[in-house]
């Protein structure tokens, strides 16, 4: 019977099945500070240990500073973030799991490094007690975000129930715009199916755009379909895969290679397979985006205006926008590309990857952030794609435009370390949530692609790149 | 964890789409390593006019009237009502954990984030899902609700309607099993899937 890649990756680590709940064996977890202490407690209340202790990796992110940080966990300023740092550090070591430290050079964001290091590769199954951990579905992985209990679970037990979701394939078809990017695709797909419009599902990504896309770019598109509300989002395995996967520390090798690329490239949708649900867009309906509200889903072309909740007939989506209009501070009708903005953020699991700053350094070559930019961050993804871009001279780039070049770690994204917002300043931001209060309280993110937020930092205001 | 058996409560509205986690317990709580003490937390920039931080007094910060946890009407509710898409965005476990902690028991709305969702059911909260009509009907009542998850049904105003719920989730939450302690009684299984498997995919 033909398959969708989804339901060949779930029947593979099929254990057992009860009615419509299946327990799954879990080829990886990726562990946190943020969302790992309780479970590492409930492991020592309950005398467990962890199944397997090789499926694990673990690596801080979350409260880590940007800024210097030679001196290790000490350069912590809040003790309650230190505390969370050392109790991973802490963990791991009493279980026995490899962990990369703050200060070890592959120090990154979970779900950047995961595929850096080749931990997380096609066909596996991969969890994390976080949510963009979707991210990974771009090789062609399940991959999907946990609770604390969950990861609780499966270090105990290596397993986890789950129950199946439907099959949807979102085909995105032609050859994308100029300057338009995966980050792009991402808010615009949202913007037309809604924040739970992959509720229940999991989504493929298919069609010539996505086979167009480089890796990074379909990580972009994938690390977002949470904020389409599916738990998962997977690329079909191609050649691009495999010579991603290629050379990594954690790749297999020799004979384990060849395997593995032998089953690998089973990694696609059989050709009559079914979908529950098919939804195609096509490239020439796809601009640069930014959002204007306060959920991913309230997104507009960057040379568009905000929506007014007179013209919104449903009461629910009318009252929604007007509280969203009302927090972040801005009129309906208003051209989004007139506002100003305060900061600029450039970083997190969806955007911090050596092709985003790139394109970013592109953009901001030569030229320097406007005056009424308080802080311009370029936050790398991981300690290894700082090198790279460092290799590449992009920090110097960065640094004359004005921007500042930090350390890796999730940053300003959720603001659980020192980078934050002040209260009633506007960020463009290239991260994946634009909640109230998510960059800090009072504060007002709009999320726009690393090109967008560069060029919104030399005009001072929201832009198009300039030609 | 506690057996989940029948609620009687009145119920407290919470009248908004897309409520996301970072809404119910935002992002400094995160920080504690602990599994309790989040309730006082819970939509702490909804509730309290000032920016909470770990660590302080929450008795002493200047609540927000017109919150609606904070009416006097629905003080000690253990039934919250929301609206489509409740808990979307971070997996935070700590959102069900707050949510528990400050007495909430059984949440109902037309749609739930699928990770949220399922942290419920760790943490002894049954979300329910209703459609928007009852929902509306249930947003107008006054008088207490009650919730029997045995008949799998919701009574208010001397009306009753039912709602679904996944088998096995329901035995889990009537019992109050332990998720791991069950899984474990098939570690066999597990071991021999665990061995063909990691001879099947070596690389792994």
């Amino acid at each position: 019977m033909s398959k969708t890649l989804y339901d060949k990756l779930m029947s593979a680590h099929i254990v057992r099945e009860h009615d419509s709940t299946v327990l799954i064996y879990i080829d990886r977890q990726l562990i946190h500070e943020v969302t790992s202490p309780q479970a590492f407690d409930g492991l020592t209340m309950a005398n467990r240990k962890p199944w397997r202790i090789n499926a694990n990796i673990a690596v801080p992110d979350h409260n880590v500073p940007t800024t210097e940080r030679s001196s290790g966990i000490s350069s912590i300023i809040d003790p309650v973030s230190k505390l969370q740092v050392e109790t991973l550090d802490k963990n791991c070591k009493e279980f026995g799991i490899n962990e990369i430290t703050m200060n070890d050079v592959r120090q990154g964001i979970v779900h950047v490094i995961g595929p850096e290091q080749g931990v997380t590769l096609p066909g596996m199954s991969i969890v994390c007690g976080d949510s963009h951990t979707s991210t990974h579905g771009a090789l062609g992985a399940l991959a999907f975000g946990i609770g604390t209990s969950e990861v609780e679970h499966v270090l105990a037990t290596g397993c986890l129930w789950q129950s199946k979701s439907k099959n949807l394939k979102i085909e995105v078809n032609g050859k994308l715009k100029r300057n338009v990017s995966a980050k792009d695709v991402a808010l615009y797909i949202i913007g037309q199916i809604g924040t739970a419009g992959g509720t229940g599902f999991a989504i493929e990504f298919a069609g010539e755009c996505i086979r167009d896309m480089s890796i990074e770019g379909r990580m972009t598109l994938c690390n977002m379909a949470i904020e389409a509300g599916a738990r998962v989002g997977m690329v079909a395995v191609d050649n691009k895969t495999i010579d991603y996967v290629k050379g990594r520390p954690f790749s297999p090798k020799d004979r384990d290679w060849d395997n593995a690329v032998e089953y690998w490239q089973t990694l696609h949708s059989d050709c009559d397979a079914k979908f529950d649900k098919t939804i195609v867009f096509n490239t020439e309906n796809i601009s640069p985006q930014v959002t204007w509200g306060t959920s991913p889903e309230m997104v507009i072309d960057i040379n568009g205006t905000i929506p007014d909740p007179k013209n919104i007939t449903d009461p629910v989506k009318a009252e929604s926008t007007k509280n969203a209009l009302n927090y972040i501070n801005l009129k309906a009708n208003t051209a989004i590309n007139s506002v100003e903005i305060d900061k600029v953020f450039i970083g997190s699991c969806t955007n911090s990857r050596i092709e985003d700053l790139r394109a970013a350094a592109e953009v901001a070559k030569g030229k320097h952030i406007a005056k009424n930019i308080k802080l311009a961050l370029v936050v790398p993804g991981s300690g290894l794609i700082k090198q790279k871009a460092e290799d590449e001279g992009l920090d110097k780039i960065f640094t004359e435009a004005g921007f500042e070049w930090r350390e890796s770690g999730c940053s300003m994204c959720l603001a659980m370390n020192a980078d934050k917002l002040e209260p009633g300043e506007r960020c463009a931001s290239t991260s994946n949530r634009n909640f109230e209060g998510r960059q800090g309280q009072g504060s007002f993110t709009h999320l726009v692609s690393p090109a967008i937020a560069a060029a919104s930092a030399i005009a001072g205001h929201f832009s198009d790149i300039e030609e | 964890m506690e057996k989940f058996t029948t609620i009687t409560s009145i119920a407290a509205p919470l009248d908004r789409a897309n409520v996301d986690t970072d809404a119910i317990i935002p992002k400094q709580f995160l920080k504690s390593i602990k599994r309790s003490g989040f309730g006082p937390n819970l939509f702490d920039e909804w509730r309290y006019l000032d920016h909470g931080e770990v660590g302080m007094d929450n008795s002493k910060r200047p609540i927000n009237p017109s919150f609606v946890l904070n009416k006097p009407e629905y003080r000690g509710a253990k039934i919250l009502l929301a609206r489509t898409n409740f808990g979307c965005g971070s997996s935070r476990e700590h959102a069900p954990w707050a949510l528990e902690d400050y007495g909430f028991k059984v949440i109902i709305a037309p749609s739930f984030a699928d990770i949220f969702y399922n942290n419920c059911f760790k943490n002894g909260i049954l979300p329910i899902i209703q459609s928007d009509h009852v929902m509306d009907q249930l947003f107008k009542t006054n008088s207490e609700i009650s919730v029997d998850l045995n008949t799998q049904t919701v009574t208010f105003n001397e009306k009753t309607v039912k709602f679904e719920i996944d088998a096995e989730r329901k035995r889990r939450l009537l019992e109050g099993l332990d998720d791991i302690g069950l899984t474990l009684q098939y570690k066999d299984e597990i071991k021999s899937f665990e061995k063909q498997y990691l001879k099947k995919y070596s690389w792994i």
